[in-house]
């Protein structure tokens, strides 16, 4: 039932939106990981962000392919949360030291790490089965089109096991097409290009420095794939 | 029969002897063999898309030149620097798609034919200037509607050659849909013949700031070739007699040249390559649109005026 409605979300929602409304183009989709424990990262900027990276993985993956989102925001209310969980599978991360939570919804506690808890233990649990997870370093989708500074979730997930793959994604035009408070999706071409896998450090600061020069080098690698005008054209 | 689907088996053997001859006679090493190959197997792809538009009853074939329209109008807001705010003036131009094909399916002249270079002019700065934002104002404007006018209104010329009543001449029934593929034929034909005689004499530089392979011995051998070739078709597929298909070569010849270079002005002045990657080997839909964006039109009305 539950790989039904993953199924269902994918075909009849991400696929059609990205690939006919908007159109996507995808750059080195061979560096995608085929098996799970994986964790594929991209920059943030709109809701369409996590549709695209859903339709960058074959069907039969799906049910295994976990993205991660704010608690606060994914798990507000229960028609959200139903959708949340049954739907796109999402991990809740509490965000910030302070989580708000609803004391009196018994049904937050059980699947919300608690206060003391480790916030990311469901992304633990979800490696641990082998499921790929999706993050969003950014933490925010912010201003369209900009990178924001990255959190470090990430780091700490990988401190205890380093050798799990993690895959960035740079993510172009979304936030053109369907900005941080829009609801409806302008049609344009969005990019997705995929880098190389990123290879663990253990210095906090560094590995950050890392991830965030890797998400702009694949930016302009983006914008050097767009503009070669000196090669010419024809008729 | 019908002389169409000779022409559609002419244009499907001509593909095919390319790709053979390619296939076999080019060698593997040569630099450009793969790069043939590919625009081959993405003609294709054209031809399995267009065939359908000339063979099936409406409203199926303005239902896909509007998917064409829409995916060129895409591609061309995509490349084109746009403001946050102009989102609602997008939303509209976009909605104005599946009207202008709606007035084909009904017919409608007089509305088809003015409801882009009319309302939409007017009715796109007014959305835009709701937003309250003047600076880059003229900018958004042009550009949209100029978008509009290039992907939506000159190519749904196409589309509307579909509707026109049959023609009875000397017996013969002259259908929409031939109209259509000679204009599609004669167009591609001309990108083709002036890129192949651009190649072979090319040396005098016609535009070389905007386009830098093209050359006035390409430009003219095209034309030329598109002239000639008209001459043997038109009377074929068009009611049109021997002097007026002499007009319509001139006009795809040069006209298609025209919508050419104005897209590679485009690009050049956005700084792009090609319009974008949905065709490969051949860049953007833009990219292989541009010359009908100049060409629909004029050959449309040039049959209207005279016959319909």
């Amino acid at each position: 039932m539950y790989a039904l409605c993953r199924w269902l979300f994918v075909t009849l929602l991400a696929w059609p939106l990205v690939l006919l409304w908007l159109g996507l183009t995808v750059r080195h989709r061979q560096r995608l990981p085929r098996q799970g424990p994986a964790i594929l990262i991209a920059n943030h900027n709109s809701h369409l962000d996590l549709l695209v990276l859903l339709t960058l993985l074959p069907l039969s993956r799906i049910p295994q392919v976990r993205p991660v989102a704010a608690a606060d925001y994914f798990f507000r209310n229960r028609s959200l949360r139903f959708i949340a969980v049954w739907f796109l599978g999402l991990i809740p991360v509490v965000r910030g030291k302070t989580p708000r939570r609803d004391r009196s919804d018994p049904a937050t506690t059980s699947e919300m790490p608690g206060e003391n808890s480790d916030p990311l233990a469901g992304c633990r649990q979800a490696l641990a089965k082998g499921e790929i997870i999706i993050l969003f370093p950014e933490g925010t989708r912010g201003e369209p089109e900009v990178l924001s500074r990255l959190k470090p979730g990430l780091w700490h997930l990988l401190k205890n096991q380093p050798e799990i793959p993690v895959i960035p994604i740079y993510l172009q035009g979304l936030g053109k097409s369907m900005p941080k408070g829009e609801w409806i999706p302008i049609p344009f071409f969005v990019d997705a290009y995929v880098g190389r896998p990123l290879p663990y450090d253990s210095d906090k600061g560094r590995y950050l420095q890392t991830l965030e020069n890797c998400f702009a080098l694949l930016a302009t690698k983006g914008a050097t794939r767009l503009r070669r005008t000196s090669a010419g054209d024809e008729g | 029969m019908d002389p169409l689907y000779y022409g559609i088996a002419l244009v499907i053997s001509v593909l095919a002897a390319g790709y053979l001859i390619t296939r076999w006679r080019v060698p593997a090493s040569h630099p450009a063999r793969g790069e043939i190959l590919l625009r081959i197997r993405t003609w294709c792809w054209i031809i399995a898309f267009f065939v359908p538009i000339l063979v099936t009853p409406q409203p199926l074939p303005s239902v896909l030149l509007a998917i064409v329209s829409f995916m060129a109008f895409k591609e061309f807001i995509t490349l084109t620097p746009n403001r946050q705010q102009d989102r609602w003036a997008f939303l509209w131009a976009y909605v104005a798609i599946p009207l202008q094909y709606f007035w084909v399916v009904q017919a409608w002249y007089g509305m088809f034919i003015i409801f882009i270079p009319v309302y939409l002019f007017l009715l796109l700065p007014t959305r835009l200037v709701l937003s309250g934002h003047p600076k880059g104002f003229l900018n958004s404007t042009s550009t949209l509607h100029w978008g509009l006018m290039t992907t939506v209104f000159s190519l749904s010329h196409m589309a509307y050659l579909l509707v026109l009543p049959d023609y009875q001449l000397d017996g013969r029934i002259i259908t929409g849909a031939s109209l259509l593929f000679l204009l599609v034929f004669l167009t591609q034909m001309n990108d083709v013949a002036q890129f192949v005689w651009g190649k072979t004499f090319g040396k005098r530089k016609i535009l070389p700031l905007v386009s830098p392979n093209k050359t006035w011995e390409g430009f003219l051998g095209g034309a030329v070739t598109t002239l000639l070739v008209s001459l043997l078709l038109t009377p074929l597929f068009t009611p049109l007699d021997l002097s007026r298909a002499a007009l319509v070569g001139l006009e795809i010849g040069i006209f298609g040249f025209v919508g050419d270079v104005v897209m590679s002005a485009v690009k050049r002045d956005i700084g792009v390559k090609d319009t974008g990657t949905l065709l490969p080997g051949h860049g953007g839909i833009l990219d292989r649109l541009d010359s009908l964006t100049f060409t629909a039109p004029l050959y449309f009305h040039t049959l209207y005026y005279f016959y319909y």
